[in-house]
């Protein structure tokens, strides 16, 4: 704890308890046209809040940074990089699913379970993505890291600001600029082995080998992080981000968000050691809250649209409040309908289910059921026919009556698969394949490990078979090694009876 | 909107003085450095209208400093595309045309080329499809008046049917009645025998009439029980197929007038290449031999 007695600014409240002489710089009454941007220089705080911080912020750097490194086995002919986006060869592998573009509706559910996610997640306790996982704050609090290693805590970073320009302050933040750059690139560098084999692709980096695309990938995350983490920080949740805007309609009365407890902490005012706390409240006013906020606002102005529910303030408050002898939670997570409880003298309560919430779950439970089951049954062999539409068909000089097709077969397994062709509903169809011999009624084909095979087949049946100018076909694929089944309805075309 | 700038009660924030209904719109603060993006972007659009072409004038347009022309650059990208392909070009020129189909990779650079070729130059009276229509044969079926190998296909696709060229596939059926070689009642006693030959002969004394004229008059080219003959491009009149219509009357017209149709060489307008990858799509639609 570095707001021991002694170093404080103006003890004249309390010999325990620094107050800090801090403006929230984005504070409602504060704001005007056009303003010029405010610094914020957020105070070091530690706490409950902080330490998950820290913990989310590894996690999920580690996830980023180490994701593309992971192997997966897959046979011999499919990349064995666990996640892999592949665009040369159209496929996305993720672990033990692989997806084709034609499956891209995959890609849909997962960003449908994402945003129901949110959707849940923020209508229970607010905004927890921006607090706490939106790579936007992931990065920002990492920057922050940097900076106050290097220039120190808030006083310090402020002294410096202001200072004039000497060797000490341009070492400083050469160094702090030199270590953000170094972050931004690796930043970029880490999303470029997502699209390729990770092992193979960071010697080309580093020899100058790898593909131009990965370079200007590299080249534009660097400059957004930097620009992003670095230098825009809070402007980005504020000006940039629509999500605060759509988060605002999803929370409700009984969400949990961070908020001050007017009726506990008002009326707030400076307080001495050893004066009674009756008749007052149990905000000493000393601005440890507003010091430590990146935003740059105060909680006991209530909710606000700055608001990325960080809680470092909880962190802030409850040391001060553990200090001055009171309880904690000062501020804490609450709700709305609970501050109304209280004024009117009824205990609070939380309350998770909500109709809300069950039709969030609910929808979450349903949409990932069927992804796991349509995931599960994805078939490793499909065929598709189109018939063909000019000429509608053919009559052959014996007055047989000819239909062509498309025939495509999708092999999805890792090995070369041999395939028969029958068809279903014809009287006597005399089937032929371009570029084969005489196939008999049973066309066989052969396609390549995890590739598309595209065959012409004509099928031709003798005039007094075609009983109608439209009969119904079935075109069956049958896998010859394990009698996989891929059947394609379509039909067969004749003249005008 | 002069004096004092209106504030909004409920926000506290002032709003621009547009009201609709009661609903005012609301002045929110916007960042200094947004607004210097917003100038940025202006002075951006300046410098993009002098590099890049951007105004119009009466009968042109402004170039632009780094003279970007959408025109060029498509017309790049088509020499390149041709570019691309002048290995596999020259190799399906230099490749004997019934060569092409055993080379799996020549084989769909044909087909791929041959079908565009042939929507170009063949399609107007073939039909995209190569289904033709009456007095156009249809390339789909095995019905092939000069042949259907690949080699024959070529021979007709270079020099054409009855055409200007002297390497023209060349032949000329009288006009049997417009002639005076046969009277109407001839005619129409050889359309009967002909019909019989599809077994839809209604009266049997006119085709026995019409078999004696037959072998008079139509055997040296349709040959015997009129199965035709390619090397003469003699159609077969005994099977299900015809190329003016194989009714009563389209007969009678045929035997009476004739029928000359006349397909162009194509030798001289298409490059060897094209030709080959013409004859090979043409071959591979269903009736090739």
């Amino acid at each position: 704890m570095e707001h021991s007695p002694g170093i404080a600014d103006t003890a004249l409240s309390n010999p325990v308890v620094e107050t800090v002489d801090v403006q929230p710089v984005n504070k409602q009454e504060r704001r005007e046209l056009y303003k010029k941007r405010e610094k914020i220089f957020p105070k070091r705080v530690s706490g409950t809040f902080r330490s998950l911080k820290w913990g989310i912020m590894a996690v999920t750097l580690a996830i980023y940074y180490l994701a593309p490194w992971i192997r997966w086995d897959r046979g011999p002919n499919a990349p064995d990089q666990a996640i892999l986006i592949d665009f040369p060869a159209r496929r996305f592998y993720f672990f033990f699913i692989e997806i084709w573009p034609q499956e891209v509706y995959y890609l849909t559910g997962l960003l449908i379970l994402a945003a129901l996610g949110l959707f849940l997640v923020t209508s229970l306790a607010g905004r927890v993505w921006c607090g706490y996982t939106c790579p936007q704050t992931v990065w920002t609090d990492l920057f922050i890291l940097v900076e106050r290693m290097v220039e120190g805590d808030r006083n310090a970073r402020m002294r410096l600001d202001k200072a004039h320009w000497t060797v000490e302050k341009f070492a400083r933040r050469v160094v702090k600029h030199g270590i953000w750059i170094v972050i931004a690139v690796a930043t970029g560098g880490a999303w470029v082995f997502y699209f390729a084999d990770a092992p193979t692709l960071l010697p080309q980096l580093f020899t100058l080998q790898a593909p131009a695309v990965s370079y200007i990938f590299i080249g534009a995350l660097t400059l957004t992080t930097y620009l992003l983490g670095g230098l825009a920080r809070e402007q980005v949740c504020t000006y940039m981000c629509p999500w605060p805007r759509i988060q605002g309609a999803l929370l409700d009365e009984e969400s949990l968000v961070v908020s001050y407890r007017t009726d506990r902490g008002e009326p707030r005012g400076a307080h001495k050691k050893g004066q009674s706390w009756e008749g007052r409240g149990d905000c000493i006013d000393c601005n440890q809250c507003v010091a430590v906020c990146p935003m740059g606002i105060d909680i006991r102005d209530g909710l606000q649209l700055e608001c990325i529910t960080c809680a470092l303030c909880i962190d802030a408050c409850n040391s001060v409040m553990d200090k001055v002898g009171r309880p904690r939670g000062l501020i804490t997570y609450d709700t709305y309908t609970n501050s109304q409880r209280r004024e009117r003298g009824e205990p609070a309560r939380i309350k998770l289910l909500r109709p809300r919430t069950i039709v969030y779950g609910s929808v979450i439970v349903v949409v990932g059921l069927i992804m796991l089951a349509t995931l599960i049954q994805r078939p490793t062999l499909e065929a598709n026919v189109l018939r063909d539409r000019n000429p509608l068909f053919v009559t052959l000089s014996d007055g047989s009556i000819r239909n062509g097709y498309t025939v495509k077969i999708l092999n999805k397994r890792h090995e070369t698969r041999s395939y028969g062709l029958t068809l279903e509903g014809l009287n006597d169809p005399k089937i032929a394949v371009v570029g084969q011999q005489d196939v008999g009624d049973q066309a066989r084909f052969t396609v390549k490990p995890d590739s598309l095979g595209s065959f012409r087949v004509f099928v031709t049946v003798p005039t007094d078979a075609v009983a109608d100018s439209s009969m119904p076909v079935t075109f069956v694929v049958t896998d010859e090694d394990d009698g996989t089944m891929a059947a394609n309805d379509t039909s067969f075309r004749g003249p005008d009876r | 909107m002069a004096g004092q700038p209106d504030v909004d009660e409920f926000s506290g924030t002032e709003t621009t003085g547009h009201e609709w209904d009661g609903i005012k719109e609301l002045n929110n603060p916007l960042p200094r450095w947004w607004l210097y993006t917003f100038y940025i972007c202006i002075l951006w659009s300046i410098g993009y209208w002098i590099v890049m072409p951007a105004w119009p004038l009466i009968n042109s347009h402004t170039k632009g400093l780094i003279g970007h022309s959408d025109r060029a650059s498509v017309a790049r990208s088509i020499e390149e595309a041709k570019a691309a392909q002048g290995a596999l070009a020259s190799r399906i020129a230099e490749t004997e045309l019934d060569q092409v189909s055993a080379d799996p990779e020549l084989l769909s650079f044909a087909l791929a080329g041959g079908r565009s070729a042939f929507a170009v130059n063949c399609s107007q009276c073939h039909g995209l499809g190569a289904a033709g229509s009456r007095g156009y044969p249809n390339l789909n079926d095995d019905d092939w008046i000069w042949g259907g190998t690949v080699a024959d296909i070529h021979q007709t696709i270079l020099y054409g049917i009855r055409s200007e060229h002297d390497e023209s596939r060349q032949n000329d059926m009288p006009a049997f009645l417009n002639d005076e070689i046969l009277t109407r009642e001839q005619v129409d006693d050889v359309v009967e025998y002909v019909l019989s030959l599809t077994a839809r002969a209604e009266d049997d004394a006119a085709a026995a009439r019409g078999a004696e004229i037959y072998a008079e008059q139509c055997v040296a080219c349709h040959q015997e029980g009129g199965v035709g003959d390619r090397e003469l491009g003699a159609p077969n009149l005994a099977d299900q197929i015809w190329l003016y219509g194989g009714e009563r009357p389209d007969l009678v017209e045929t035997v009476s007038a004739s029928r000359r149709g006349v397909m162009p060489p194509w030798i001289d307008r298409l490059d060897s290449a094209t030709l080959k990858k013409l004859a090979v799509y043409v071959h591979s639609l269903g009736g090739g031999e």
